[in-house]
């Protein structure tokens, strides 16, 4: 007989989703002209309306932001630590109700918004607290100073940690910001608003403007903005690099990948299996350092394999609120069509199409989890970002040549190694173009361990002592 | 098949084999292990698991101060855990040293339920091979359907591998029909790749189970050596199509504990493992606890321990 | 009676040789005619420098220390090929950015105490090709050409001195490595328009360029694939010039292992 887990579901009941939301301007919410909707994607019930910024309220925040800079940049660093240490420990009390609200708003697995996004949100927080009166002991200066207004604008795979990412450097800098969160999924970021509320954050300190990429524009081009960051496709990060050509704003991007993760015949395979899957399947594959290109030395490929299919098949795709779901829901019809269609060009170009038997919800937006073999670089699905729990498996014969196909992409956020030698593992990462190599392990996220791209992946880092580079006033 | 069984010529050819397969990595294994702990296992899923895990208990009593009075006592226990309940399982097995077999074994009669002795020497598994056979034989004469025994840990960490294979053979010859359950006292092999190293040099040499621990040394069973072990035999069946069972032994106190084990077992290893017949926990206190589980269960309240008997 | 001078033909430095420009041009610069570098120049020098780039990166910092602390002994040998009152600077930039070589990966780099069992470490790594609009002024020439280049990176250079050209010499009598420094003469609107637009260029110095509405359409095109923008802006040459030259084309690597037995 087997083990039917029954449903699990974490409660709903902590959070009280409003019917309707505003803006977060000069520490009050203001009501918006431009009303929609966001809706939970593994269900399309409608969670709430939010407000997407117009031209004009996105100015009204940036003068928000313009005239908090004046106090915030002057204020003490100590006293700066603590209003940062204050709402990371209201994140650490609040924090089963941030991750319920990730989860319905996002769709990623409460597993995850438990156990991964809230407690790093939490822990960048204090990580860049403490650095707030220590700024002088960086490297960038004996007083550096801050740059002043930063537009951010965070993508939706990790709503309320790409806020965390963002936010922390730059308060603890001493800048003001104006953020932007992705259009599908704003409600962590209001809460949020709410988190800065009863921290006393001095108003304008923290503004936060829903909306789309017509509000993402005009924020980025706003004339009294110093500085823009933003984490999301690499589309969006050239259109921004171009906005921003010829002005005197600082910018850093966290951009798109296609990461090769490199198995050899010698790496611990179970180990690695869990590596691969954690790679692509972690948040749906919605990660811009997914290891979504499988490297596998000839040799091991059909125990890999084997392995691999053996554990895809136990992983549990469903609500994303069941304790025991491993992969939720996709974040959007948008995004859903997307990875449709690249896995149909996998298909038509030649690539077998695998997934284990799973039964897929009927509403809302759902993708099992896949993986396609006879790969070769040459096809579209090993060169796009799919950003979709879909899998490329591709073979090598040589060290030399899984280097070579690694780095075989215009792309450079990140990649894996997994062997059992020493010296192998120190020169092929030398080798990786990447700005983050995870050897014998895949996906770490740390707020003291910096974070971003090489290539078209973006510049700048964020997270560790480097990510302050991104919020000071250097050159 | 023939290839893998093969490789028991010489200590150099078993250390080839066994040093060829593949490694742990000790904070990923640790990792998946932690991850499959935090599966959610509520109502139905629960009261199935928990009476699947009595099921699974080896009853045991393994001390100097066991008498034929508290054997059989544990016996009584072992067939009606719940005396009040009617609907309790028996467990799967009562666990005893040699000497208390022919007690064990007159109470179990016609009982289903299986008489584990642990043998040769345990827990040091120190004396002359002679002693370790004859330990062996006198337990499967009284009586004992399983013979749990311990590997020789010194000439398995000084790399004498065909030593500890040789010494399962013949423990394995001298249980006739009896079960031997190979027990690998990880705590003293320290690291995973040892766990997994020793786990298929028992497997090869003809051991029905793999077994962590003694019980007597500190730690006993854990999740990632028990995931170690479940990886083992699940690749040793897909290369010889021969199923081996594995018991954790000792630590495992609560049903929490338990229910992540049979997590791990059906993802790991696979539903075919969630049977008595291949998977066992080594335990005493533990069985206590899941009956205070099935209670609070059935009853819907907590129950407390003056509630249950106390062997 | 006089002797008659054996006059030099300024050309490019590309690959380490020293070719006339393919389109077969010349321009005159201070009465000398220099090679009037076109496209398909700058399509040779990117070439050029991403072939050198793996050898030049791969080198030792070590290694890369002491060819550039040689070019500065080979400027020292032939100052007066060069601006007297810029030379004694340049000289000592050079020994300045060659004694950066092996200390700079302490500086910006780190080891990061992350709260897992993981041993993290993040090194500096150069970008790449770096195509730099060079400044008029040999001082600013060495300036922004010795800190790209002691990092790993390799790079073409679009200047219109002559002191370029017999920098370029200087240069190739240092044992440094063909195509790691590339050096075309000739105009910066027509050939930079090339190189921030080429994809296989990975950063942009844009340091010389006088012409505001020239560098923000050289960021524009740079922004097709994300290149690093060095803007441009008025620099006191003569200024300690810190470490952002370097860390303006460096990538920071980190890298990730478990710790266990």
């Amino acid at each position: 007989m087997a083990f039917e887990y029954a449903p699990a579901p974490e409660s709903r009941a902590i959070v009280d989703i409003k019917p309707s939301y505003g803006l977060f301007i000069n520490g009050e919410f203001v009501d918006g002209q431009d009303r929609n909707k966001t809706v939970n994607p593994a269900s399309e019930e409608v969670l709430a309306e939010v407000s997407w910024a117009t031209p004009e309220e996105v100015d009204a925040a940036v003068k928000a932001a313009r005239a908090a800079f004046a106090k915030w940049s002057k204020l003490d660093g100590k006293d700066r630590a603590k209003y940062l240490f204050r709402i990371a420990r209201i994140i650490q009390e609040r924090s089963r109700e941030l991750a319920v609200l990730e989860s319905l708003d996002n769709g990623k697995p409460i597993k995850e918004s438990r156990d991964v996004d809230v407690p790093l949100v939490a822990a960048h927080f204090f990580y860049y607290a403490g650095w707030a009166d220590k700024l002088s002991h960086a490297g960038f200066g004996v007083d550096p100073k801050p740059i002043g207004v930063a537009a951010q604008i965070i993508p939706w795979n990790f709503p309320l940690l790409m806020l965390a990412w963002k936010i922390a450097p730059a308060l603890a800098c001493g800048n003001t910001v104006v953020l932007k969160p992705a259009e599908t999924t704003p409600l962590t970021a209001l809460l949020f608003a709410e988190i800065c509320q009863q921290a006393e954050l001095p108003p304008g300190v923290v503004n936060i403007v829903t909306g789309a990429g017509p509000t993402g524009a005009a924020l980025v081009e706003h004339p009294d903005v110093d500085k823009v960051a933003f984490t999301g496709s690499t589309e969006v990060g050239r259109i921004i690099a171009r906005a921003v050509a010829g002005t005197p704003k600082r910018v850093t991007l966290e951009l798109g990948g296609k990461a090769a993760n490199i198995v050899f015949d010698d790496a611990p395979l179970d180990q690695a299996v869990e590596g691969i899957v954690n790679g692509i399947f972690f948040n749906q594959g919605h990660v811009c350092c997914a290891g979504s290109r499988l490297l596998v030395q000839e040799s091991v490929y059909d125990i890999v394999l084997e392995k691999l299919k053996r554990r895809m098949a136990t992983l549990r795709v469903g609500d994303p609120l069941d304790k025991n779901t491993d992969i939720g829901a996709i974040n959007s019809a948008e995004q859903l069509s997307k990875i449709k269609a690249l896995s149909k060009v996998g298909e038509d170009e030649g690539a077998e199409r695998w997934s284990p038997p799973c039964e897929l919800p009927s509403n809302g937006f759902w993708f099992a989890p896949t993986i396609f073999t006879g790969v070769t670089q040459a096809h579209r699905i090993a060169r796009e970002e799919i950003f979709g729990p879909v899998l490329s498996v591709l073979t090598f014969r040589t060290p030399g040549e899984a280097v070579e196909k690694a780095n075989n992409t215009p792309y450079g956020l990140s990649a894996g190694v997994w062997t059992d030698k020493g010296s192998r593992i120190l020169e092929i990462s030398d080798k990786l173009r990447a700005g983050v190599v995870w050897a014998n392990t895949f996906n770490k996220f740390d707020p003291a361990s910096p974070f971003g791209g090489y290539k078209e992946s973006g510049y700048g880092r964020e997270g560790g002592r480097h990510g302050l580079e991104a919020y000071l006033a250097t050159h | 098949m023939t290839t893998v069984l093969e490789v028991a010529g010489s200590d150099a050819e078993l250390r080839r084999f066994l040093h060829g397969l593949p490694g742990v990595d000790k904070v990923g294994a640790e990792a998946r292990a932690a991850g499959l702990g935090t599966r959610s296992i509520k109502t139905t899923a629960k009261a199935w698991a928990i009476d699947l895990a009595i099921r699974m208990v080896d009853l045991t009593t393994l001390e100097g101060a066991d008498t034929p009075g508290k054997v059989r006592a544990l016996c009584a226990k072992g067939r009606h855990p719940d005396p009040g309940d009617l609907s309790c399982p028996a467990v799967a097995a009562i666990c005893v040293y040699p000497l208390m077999v022919p007690t064990a074994a007159a109470e179990l009669k016609g009982t289903g339920i299986h008489l584990a002795s642990v043998a040769t020497a345990f827990p040091s598994g120190q004396a002359p091979m002679a002693v370790k056979l004859e330990d062996t034989k006198a337990a499967v004469v009284a009586g004992a359907d399983e013979i749990d025994m311990v590997i020789n840990r010194g000439a398995f960490l000084s790399g004498r591998y065909l030593e500890v294979f040789e010494e399962i053979v013949a423990v394995k010859q001298a249980c006739g029909d009896a079960h031997l359950k190979v027990i690998l006292e990880t705590g003293e092999l320290v690291t995973y790749d040892n766990v997994r190293r020793a786990s298929w040099l028992a497997m090869l040499a003809g051991g029905d189970f793999i077994k962590t621990s003694t019980g007597k040394v500190s730690p006993a069973a854990t999740l990632p050596v028990t995931l170690i072990m479940l990886e083992a035999v699940r690749d040793f069946r897909a290369e010889t199509g021969r199923q081996i069972g594995v018991k954790p032994a000792g630590g495992i106190r609560t049903t929490k504990d338990a229910i992540k084990y049979l997590v791990m077992v059906n993802e790991v290893a696979g539903e075919d493992w969630l049977h008595p017949d291949w998977f066992r926990f080594g335990a005493s206190t533990l069985l206590n606890d899941l009956l205070m589980q099935r209670t609070k269960l059935t009853t819907g309240h907590y129950s407390g321990p003056d509630y249950f008997t106390l062997d | 009676m006089p002797r008659i001078k054996v006059r030099k033909t300024y050309k490019l430095f590309i690959g380490g040789a020293f070719p006339r420009s393919e389109s077969g041009r010349t321009f005159e610069v201070d009465g000398h005619n220099a090679a009037l570098a076109s496209r398909k120049d700058a399509r040779d020098a990117v070439l050029a420098a991403r072939a050198a780039f793996g050898k030049w990166s791969g080198a030792t910092a070590y290694n890369r220390g002491q060819i550039l602390y040689r070019a500065a002994e080979m400027l020292e040998s032939r100052r007066s090929e060069f601006p007297s009152e810029e030379v004694d600077h340049a000289i000592d930039r050079l020994v300045w950015y060659a004694g950066w070589a092996d200390k700079l990966a302490q500086v910006v780099g780190s080891a990061n105490p992350v709260a897992a069992p993981y041993f993290n470490i993040s090194s500096p790594e150069p970008t790449g090709v770096v195509a730099i609009v060079a400044p008029q002024s040999f001082l600013g020439l060495v300036s922004v050409i010795a800190p790209v280049v002691v990092t790993g990176n390799t790079c073409v250079v679009v200047a219109s001195t002559l002191e370029s050209i017999s920098f370029a010499e200087v240069l190739a009598t240092s044992d440094l490595p063909g195509g790691v420094v590339n050096i075309l003469t000739g105009k910066a609107a027509e050939v930079a328009p090339w190189l921030a637009s080429h994809d296989d260029v990975n950063g942009l110095d844009l340091t010389g360029v006088a012409d505001a509405a020239l560098a923000t359409s050289l960021e524009q095109q740079a922004a097709e694939t994300l290149k690093r923008v060095l803007r441009p802006a008025e620099v006191a040459w003569t200024d300690d010039p810190g470490t952002g030259r370097m860390t303006a084309f460096l990538e920071i690597k980190t890298v990730w292992h478990p710790k266990g037995v």
